[in-house]
């Protein structure tokens, strides 16, 4: 049955998760302060767009990493002053700005390079993968801990940041607070808007690092739409998780699996149509199991926030 | 609730949408200046391309499926609903209307019908299961429809890569459809499918206006809660709406496949992103039919406008999609389109 963790698909399925669970960091962050975060898609894929034109103009990797935490962060103005200056509607600011995203990077990247679809150039550096010399050779220790990029641990590190800060510092508290009841947060003398707009902007930050992993981590080059579709897996880990960074990290693990599993399946003859469905598939399990067992008293009229 | 009225301080009294437009148009000119067009000149092509009167056919056969995903995004919003599976709902109803045709016998205009009923009806069921899984497990409708688009279009994929491909082209589609089944040409690109799509446009504006369950769904667009107390089945209806919504999402792969497109294409129904363009004119119009559905023709005249300008002036045609996007979000931002609903 789990004869299908190999050193190979372990290794790849941790590198494929770091993009989903820094976006899915960042959506927690953002869901903590009250701000429902369905941008991740179109943030990542800023990232993305940046991190290539960053390591390309710099040649360096670390160039690609400022330049996307940069541009998501500038970016995320629009959600950050959006949902809080101007009191906009979260869910239509987030679409109006993935499609802005996808747009936008599409138009640069025929303006810039004039190429459309892929853009690769040996000029490109990708981000290095760390070997630990001690652990290299150890089953599944070494699997997952050796030969992963930098970013990868940064995630992970974060995971562990994001829930102590969140839950064990005063700041914590009060991130919590603004999210859970705003009039008391400012009755406590809480900038409730000041808190929202920094909040948003850090998240924009991490989700630039997911971009970065993205488009630097496994491979050196930018293609549109490169994101398809982890914004959203991560939009749901955070719903799976409830705002809590270690419930959504692990609701990113399960999909990693899930999607290490459905390459598995593609080796054994399955087509990739059929197999890509497979994460997809398993979130929605994942969704209606948790879902039945705390069913909702209160009517479902509810449509966005969780 | 903080949104009552705002003091009125902007000085200059210019309407929303037309100023969202220049907005648009001007922040999308400095873009093009920036890369090295010429703005003017990129705008004259997208307007001679999209309103010049030869041009207007091809401008009317992109606005039917377009104005059509709007209606499917429209008709759940105006309940303060959102479908965001419009995509799988819309291959479904293609690959079931290329289906029918290829392997029923029978006289083809009749198979036209069955075809597009078929469509219909197998999206609106696919549609159903995101308003059940919200009734009946509390699981968020705007994910779940999203999410479940991935599978619908993976199998409707598999299909016609492998079982039922078409052995004679290299490509994953199915085989073309008898002549007869196609739907009948009013004249160079146009179709039926545009007489049966406006039918469908104006049913919807109707069902808004002048009938109980118009007036219910838009109770509830205001105020879930209150409808429900007022003994709006508030369970049933999103039931029923999400239905309507998946139908129409069906009737739009129906038409593009029995209208222009002869087989159902991998891929093909997608590309064009229609799900996304609708949601945004349904947006912008809060969900209103007929606003959205003068939306959606407006963003179908700026798209076909863009291949006219992509042909001419070399500036890529994605443009269009940065103006789109810049006009939802002014609006969202500045005139707090969709802040009605309840999101708190």
């Amino acid at each position: 049955m789990l004869d299908f963790i190999t050193p190979f698909l372990v290794n790849s399925a941790v590198q494929a998760i770091t993009p989903i669970l820094l976006a899915a960091l960042a959506g927690t962050l953002c869901g903590r302060v009250g701000v429902f975060n369905m941008a991740l898609e179109g943030q990542m894929l800023v990232g993305a767009f940046a991190a290539v034109v960053g390591s390309y103009a710099t040649g360096s990797a670390l160039g690609g990493i400022v330049a996307a935490m940069l541009a998501t962060v500038a970016f995320s103005l629009i959600l950050a002053y959006g949902v809080t200056v101007f009191r906009g509607d979260a869910v239509v600011i987030c679409v109006g700005m993935n499609l802005l995203a996808s747009g936008l990077t599409a138009y640069l990247l025929r303006q810039m390079f004039g190429v459309s679809g892929t853009f690769s150039d040996p000029a490109i550096v990708g981000l290095e993968k760390i070997r630990i010399a001690a652990i290299n050779g150890w089953p599944v220790i070494g699997w997952i801990f050796s030969r992963q990029t930098a970013l990868t641990w940064v995630a992970w590190i974060l995971v562990a940041v994001v829930t102590v800060v969140m839950f064990r510092t005063p700041l914590g508290l009060r991130l919590r607070g603004v999210g859970e009841d705003p009039e008391a947060a400012e009755t406590m003398g809480v900038d409730v808007t000041r808190y929202r707009i920094v909040t948003v902007l850090v998240a924009g930050a991490i989700v630039g690092l997911a971009g970065a992993q993205l488009s630097l981590g496994t491979v050196s080059i930018f293609s549109e739409d490169m994101s398809a579709g982890r914004g959203w897996i991560a939009v749901v880990a955070v719903m799976l998780g409830r705002n809590h960074p270690l419930y959504a990290a692990l609701a990113c693990v399960l999909f990693g699996f899930a999607d290490a599993f459905s390459v598995r399946l593609q080796g054994q003859g399955l087509p990739n149509q059929v197999t890509d469905v497979v994460p997809y598939v398993v979130t929605l399990v994942a969704l209606v199991l948790t879902h039945t067992k705390r069913r909702r008293r209160q009517d479902p009229t509810i449509t966005a926030s969780p | 609730m903080s949104d009552i009225a705002r003091p009125a301080r902007r000085l200059p009294r210019i309407p929303p949408v037309p100023l969202a437009i220049l907005v648009g148009v001007v922040l999308g000119g400095l873009l093009v200046l920036v890369s090295g067009g010429n703005p003017v000149e990129a705008y004259a092509a997208i307007v001679t391309g999209a309103l010049a009167f030869d041009n207007l056919p091809n401008t009317l056969n992109w606005a039917v499926p377009l104005v059509g995903m709007t209606l499917v995004a429209a008709t759940p919003l105006r309940g303060g609903m959102i479908n965001l599976g419009g995509d799988g709902q819309m291959v479904i109803g293609g690959l079931v209307a290329a289906l029918v045709p290829l392997y029923l016998p029978g006289p083809g205009p009749l198979l036209i019908i069955v075809a597009i009923l078929a469509a219909m009806l197998a999206s609106g069921l696919y549609a159903t299961i995101a308003a059940w899984g919200e009734t009946r497990h509390g699981i968020p409708m705007l994910i779940s429809s999203l999410l479940l688009s991935y599978p619908a279009i993976g199998i409707c994929s598999y299909i016609v890569g492998f079982p039922l491909r078409d052995t004679t082209t290299g490509l994953a589609q199915t085989p073309m459809i008898p002549e007869a089944a196609r739907l009948p040409v009013l004249s160079g690109p146009l179709n039926a499918g545009l007489l049966v799509m406006m039918v469908v446009a104006i049913l919807v504006v109707l069902y808004d206006r002048f009938t109980v369950g118009g007036y219910e769904l838009r109770m509830r667009g205001l105020n879930a809660r209150f409808a429900g107390y007022g003994g709006v089945p508030l369970a049933r209806q999103m039931t029923g709406v999400m239905f309507a919504s998946g139908a129409i999402a069906g009737l739009v792969g129906a038409l593009i496949v029995l209208g222009s497109q002869f087989r159902f294409q991998d891929g093909a129904l997608l590309s064009p992103g229609y799900t996304w363009s609708g949601l945004m004119a349904a947006l912008l119009a809060g969900g209103e039919p007929l606003g959205a559905i003068l939306a959606g023709a407006f963003f179908a005249a700026l798209q076909t406008g863009g291949f006219a300008m992509q042909r001419e002036t070399s500036i890529p045609r994605v443009l269009t999609m940065v103006l789109q996007s810049i006009i939802i979000l002014f609006l969202a931002i500045r005139h707090g389109v969709g802040r009605r609903r309840e999101t708190r």
